[in-house]
């Protein structure tokens, strides 16, 4: 097997007395969807953070791409070509929709704070923005202020401003959560697309959504990963079944 | 998804007349500067032409800290100091014997730039009211140490023997050209402030502004951008500094006392915040009822701050969301 894109080895994280990543180890192979599921508050979120280093852990190595980049910023870790969707939607909302997806591009771009040029009408960056927004369907609203999206839009928003990074590997962090269902359908689909182009850790609490598109799962609960492995082992596991999926996926 | 077909055109018919308004606006204006002092000579009321002096001089402050407070999102009440150490760059090398424009501009840009990137690299590290604290803080040094200038004045502050030379040419001497080159100085200074503002690095600066998480995580160091930002905003900030210095043919410590930081602020959110030609407009605005009021009453002050609060009140977006509301750029 390749070396993993994303590694994470013995990472811990408390908040005082509370031990939200207990000794976390995983990784996501290059084109492997990986989804990381576990019932609410077991830590998923905190453990994105981590991975995408806007929380310092207490201990533990994150690595992307075989580089170490436990101590590094948010930025220096998207510059490696990680590149996430927050599960409280996180936008620029007084720029447009092609704005938003364009300033993700410009990022990457060479000369990207460059002080001249409108970067409004910068064509070499809006290309690129518009076929992010086509790749999520959000073609017809690009020139809509991103504050003005419904909350399914902002959805789509979100994974339209990290394939705009041309990242290697993208965290998404309950990408449907709070969507209606024929969204989230929609969002499952562009997903289903996006499998095998990029290393992908999905945090989803749709088990429907998840056992589709999972090549592997891992059951976080109170902070430890108590299983790891394909769906269909995952579906069967008996810890598994007794601390979280209960009956529901059987 | 009909609703876009509805409002698409209504959006292009707003963005459209955004775009005529940041042009004419900005155009009107100019034509109104150049206008008046010709208006003020004409009538005989030359000591107009003072007051509309400070007010494209100011106007080059307001501009300038509108970059960082409007687009940037950056509230930093220390920003006349910049006006101080430009002002004191002038008057010092007047002082000297070496007060050509020339040498005078690039001396205070250079030392403006050195104390925005000294204390950004501090300030900028925090946010919220401990940014506006140490900015406060700052600019309170720079006021003390301007006191403590005893070779200068002191408190008393210094007059200048005379205006600065350009190229040799004692040519600002003359109260009318001096405003057609303070003119210029503010056209060029809204030109660079607006290609900044729409350039990349605009934009990622805007971004940092609205949510830095979401642009940090695009990969940019909004740390690095903002004190970009800052350092570009202090030069311009001690340009106005220097013409200021030599409009009053006189420099004091004075003029960085944190109360003209509080008017700069001011001059921008009557303005409008980010809208650059409405910190301009704010700055005429500021002065204008500054003139008038005093007239008034010594008291004039307790009747500004009646007005402004009315005003932050009544026009959210400033005069210039006032103008665009008027000329039906908005529904
Ligand atoms: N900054 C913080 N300070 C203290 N406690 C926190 C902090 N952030 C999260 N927690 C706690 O850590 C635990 C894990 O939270 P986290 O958001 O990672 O859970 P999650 O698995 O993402 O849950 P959900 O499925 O509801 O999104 C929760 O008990 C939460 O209250
Ligand atoms: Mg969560």
């Amino acid at each position: 097997m390749s070396e993993p894109l994303i590694r994470i080895e013995g990472l811990r994280k408390s908040f005082g007395a509370l031990v939200v990543t207990d000794d976390v180890s995983l990784d996501v192979a290059p084109g492997e969807l990986h989804a990381l599921i576990g019932p609410n508050g077991a830590g998923k979120t905190t453990l994105i953070h981590q991975i995408a280093g806007t929380l310092q852990p207490n201990a533990g190595r994150i690595l992307i791409g075989g580089v170490d980049l436990s101590g590094a910023s948010p930025a220096a870790r998207a510059r490696a070509g990680l590149a996430r969707t927050f599960q409280i939607t996180s936008i620029i909302p007084t720029l447009d929709v092609l704005g938003n997806v364009a300033l993700a591009a410009q990022a990457r771009s060479p000369r990207a704070l460059r002080l001249f040029g409108r970067a409004a009408t910068d064509e070499a960056l809006n290309a690129q923005a518009r076929a992010a927004i086509a790749a999520v369907g959000l073609s017809a609203r690009a020139g809509a202020p991103a504050g003005m999206l419904s909350h399914g839009e902002k959805r789509v928003l979100e994974i339209a401003m990290a394939l705009a990074m041309e990242p290697k590997a993208i965290l998404l962090d309950e990408p449907m959560a709070g969507v209606g269902r024929e969204e989230s359908a929609r969002i499952v689909e562009l997903l289903l697309g996006l499998k095998g182009r990029y290393a992908m850790l999905l945090v989803e609490h749709d088990m429907e959504a998840v056992f589709s598109l999972a090549d592997r799962i891992s059951v976080l609960v109170y902070g430890s990963v108590i299983a790891t492995g394909t769906p269909d082992a995952i579906r069967v596991d008996p810890a598994v079944r007794a601390a979280y999926l209960g009956d529901e996926a059987a | 998804m009909s609703a876009e077909a509805t409002s698409a055109p209504a959006a292009a018919a707003r963005a459209r007349s955004r775009l005529a308004l940041s042009t004419t606006a900005p155009l009107v204006m100019l034509a109104l500067f150049a206008l008046l002092p010709l208006l003020a000579i004409a009538t005989g009321q030359t000591h107009w032409l003072s007051l509309i002096n400070r007010i494209v001089i100011l106007g080059i402050a307001a501009l300038s800290l509108d970059l960082i407070l409007g687009v940037g999102g950056l509230v930093s009440f220390g920003h006349a100091a910049f006006i101080g150490l430009g002002a004191y760059t002038a008057g010092v090398m007047v002082d000297a014997g070496r007060g050509d424009l020339l040498l005078v501009v690039p001396a205070a840009l250079l030392v403006s730039a050195v104390f925005a990137a000294l204390t950004g690299a501090v300030s900028l590290r925090t946010k919220g009211v401990a940014f506006i604290m140490i900015t406060l803080a700052f600019g309170q040094m720079a006021f003390f140490f301007s006191q403590a200038l005893y070779a200068y004045g002191g408190d008393d502050g210094l007059t200048l023997p005379e205006r600065s030379t350009v190229a040799g040419f004692p040519i600002l001497a003359n109260k009318v050209t001096f405003f057609y080159v303070s003119l210029g100085f503010l056209v060029a200074a809204y030109l660079l402030v607006r290609a900044v503002a729409g350039s990349r690095f605009g934009r990622a600066l805007q971004g940092a502004r609205d949510n830095p998480v979401r642009v940090g995580s695009f990969g940019f160091d909004v740390f690095r951008i903002r004190l970009g930002a800052y350092v570009i905003s202090g030069m311009l900030a001690g340009l106005s500094g220097v013409l200021l210095a030599n409009q009053a043919e006189f420099v004091s410590p004075a003029y960085m006392a944190w109360q003209r930081s509080g008017e700069l602020i001011f001059m921008i959110i009557i303005g409008g915040l980010g809208s650059l030609w409405g910190a301009v407009l704010g700055a005429a605005a500021f002065l204008l009822l500054e003139e008038a009021l005093s007239g008034f009453s010594e008291h004039w002050k307790l009747g500004f701050g009646v007005l402004i609060v009315l005003f932050v009140l009544f026009t959210r977006g400033g005069l210039a969301d006032l103008a665009r509301r008027l000329t039906g750029g908005r529904a």
